[in-house]
């Protein structure tokens, strides 16, 4: 993992006195809401429906333990006992109050974390495969470059006021585990013919109202040119972007308007123009923050074969690990989606144990997923079942990983205040009615998403089924949409019809499965069904079966 | 009844005009009527709320009901937290909220 050097850490310790000196004006009353409010959320300080919300930044979803500890002890401390791990692969905390925040960012920078620029317009966290570094079918593992990117975008002096937010993602496999092409920018590590690694840039990518898959822009940047290139990228839509509305001001609606190849002839350009400019870090700088992603010292007669005996630790263990690089190893994922419960939320003890788990049993490791889960990435395959049966007392032993109970769900309008209907009742309800295992495991792979609202923070553009809440005259009303994936075959789902009420949209999306299950064939997934005959005999049964209301 | 409602500045929590001064309990609003952009504006410049708006609601047997679904979460908290609510011991609160 990265380690912070001197300059890092006086770059997040300036920034805490710096902040705990705004927000000692603000209370005093020498700053008003509208003065403070950029100050607050540049440092991640959000005023949502109940109280301030803090957005703590976990870069490229990676953490050790002891990080991973502090953020259940600020849980404690300063929140109700729990957290929600979010599907930018932070974590945000609900019940903050103002002159307590400065002491929770403090408290972060003993374990070098930081909240700074999970708001604003500029760039965000940078997001990344939640498998790096240990996936068998990842290239190299990309968070040395996620990190470069960090580093740049960090206080970068001209993208700190863009036209609006912009999110970047780095995987390096075809196995796109972090929907990469519905990021502002998209980058996979890639080998050219030569055998050299470079970037392929997506451009272009976002949800909310104005869905679009980011078309590919460079086949190839060496990387040496990685900074320079994404540099070309920012300052064309820093240029060109629009100000001037809010809703039409992100970069995919540039990249649209433009047309993909006038984007580029002008990203081409300026990066031509860069590369005259000498603004590439030294390859000193990557060399450098390479060997902190270093493999951990495997055991490498470490036993590849796993006792099967206990049924219910098979299922978990088909379901929610993964195949690692290393013989004898394997990548363990924690579902966050209890039966009924919230998606993404832990309580203080169980992201305690989840510390403790990584540094016991994962080389110190934890990762945050985008679908609000928790990754061990490194587990010998004999310590999975120990491993297990702890997951198990402490109710982070579900094995739903990609099916209809892991389901990714904003917090909606029972915390945010942009909300217009709730999303984790529904997540609730649903993951009730499909609670058995076996009716789970018939459906198979199904990827559900929920937003409270178009600005669609809980993916529903990207759901195998989506579901969007509106409010219809002050009623909460569920748009239930199909057909939609963040993998490496991204697409975007289509609206069904006419919304659904709270339970109405429960029974469409079980009408949903049923169509499936009847017209499947082999193996195929829901998605694969669905892209096969297409909406009509969905939109058959959905709309026979329920009246509708919207 | 037009009611007003904000944030307290120091804890965020939701906050309700009672007509001396600001309660966490939607109960205690009051009917700010035509008097209710004059008290946002002495209230805003006091700068001990955030945000406050004025909304409509009503009064049924003493209790007050705002009009739109999100004032009623944000009278009552999460609904899927009946714990953190301000009336956890209330087992109808959530139906109050739909």
């Amino acid at each position: 993992m990265y380690k912070y050097d001197s300059y890092d850490q006086e770059m997040v310790d300036t920034r805490v006195a710096e902040f705990r000196d705004q927000t000692r004006r603000r209370i005093e009353g020498h700053l008003t809401e509208d003065q403070f409010k950029p100050l607050r959320l540049m440092n991640g300080l959000y005023l949502q429906l109940h109280a301030y919300m803090l957005r703590v930044a976990i870069p490229y979803g990676t953490l050790n333990s002891a990080q991973m500890r502090v953020l259940g002890d600020i849980a404690d401390k300063y929140d109700r006992g729990y957290g929600h791990f979010t599907t930018r692969q932070n974590i945000q905390y609900n019940w903050i109050k103002l002159d307590e925040a400065p002491d929770i960012l403090a408290d972060l920078t003993t374990v070098e974390m930081h909240a700074i620029q999970t708001s604003g317009n500029c760039i965000r966290n940078i997001s990344s495969d939640q498998y790096a570094g240990a996936a068998a079918d990842e290239l190299v593992d990309p968070r040395p470059y996620a990190e470069l990117l960090r580093q740049w975008s960090s206080f970068h002096p001209e993208f700190v006021t863009l036209p609006r937010k912009f999110k970047i993602a780095v995987i390096a496999s075809d196995t796109d585990r972090a929907a990469m092409r519905l990021h502002d920018i998209g980058i996979q590590i890639v080998k050219n013919a030569a055998g050299e690694l470079g970037a392929r840039f997506y451009a272009g990518g976002g949800m909310g109202r104005t869905p679009m898959i980011a078309p590919m822009i460079r086949d190839f940047v060496p990387l040496d040119q990685l900074i320079t290139y994404s540099e070309a990228c920012l300052r064309v839509y820093n240029r060109y972007g629009r100000r001037d509305n809010k809703y039409k001001a992100r970069i995919k609606i540039l990249v649209h308007e433009l047309g993909r190849d006038e984007y580029v002839r002008q990203v081409e350009e300026e990066f031509a123009h860069l590369l005259t400019q000498g603004i590439e870090p030294p390859i000193a700088e990557l060399e450098r923050i390479v060997p902190y992603f270093a493999d951990p010292a495997y055991d490498r007669s470490a036993p590849d074969s796993v006792d099967r005996s206990d049924p219910d630790f098979a299922l978990w263990l088909d379901r929610n690990c993964h195949a690692h690089k290393q013989p004898g190893y394997s990548i363990v994922t924690i579902s966050l989606k209890p039966v009924g419960g919230i998606p993404g939320d832990a309580s203080a003890d169980q992201i305690r144990l989840m510390a403790d788990l990584g540094r016991d049993y994962s080389f110190d490791e934890l990762r945050v997923t985008h679908a609000q889960n928790i990754v061990l990435p490194h587990v010998r395959k004999a310590d999975l079942y120990a491993l297990w049966q702890k997951l198990e007392a402490a109710g982070l032993g579900t094995a739903n990983l990609d099916q209809i109970g892991d389901i990714i769900a904003c917090p909606g309008l029972d915390y945010c205040s942009l909300a217009n209907a709730r999303s984790i009742p529904l997540a609730q309800k649903i993951s009730e009615r499909f609670a058995a295992p076996e009716k789970q495991a018939a459906i198979g792979e199904l990827k559900l998403k929920i937003s409270g609202c178009i600005n669609a923070c809980g993916h529903h553009h990207a759901g195998h089924i989506g579901i969007l809440g509106v409010d219809k005259k002050g009623v909460e009303n569920y748009q239930l949409s199909l057909g939609g994936s963040e993998g490496a075959d991204t697409s975007l789902g289509k609206i069904t019809g006419p919304g659904f009420d709270e339970d109405g949209i429960v029974d469409a999306v079980e009408a949903a499965t049923e169509v499936y299950l009847a017209n499947k064939q082999g193996g195929e997934r829901f998605l694969d069904t669905y892209r096969r005959i297409g909406m009509e005999p969905f939109k058959d049964a959905i709309y026979a079966k329920e009246p509708v209301n919207g | 009844m037009k009611i007003l409602t904000g944030n307290d500045l120091k804890s965020g929590a939701v906050v309700w005009w009672d007509g001396n001064g600001w309660s966490l309990h939607v109960e205690d609003a009051v009917d700010a009527g035509d008097q209710a952009d004059a008290i946002l504006a002495t209230e805003s410049a006091a700068r001990r709320v955030n945000a406050a708006y004025a909304i409509d609601a009503t009064r049924e047997d003493g209790t007050v009901r705002p009009a739109h679904i999100k004032d009623r979460i944000r009278a009552l908290g999460p609904t899927v937290r009946m714990d953190l609510t301000l009336k956890p011991a209330d087992p109808e609160a959530g139906s109050w909220v739909i």
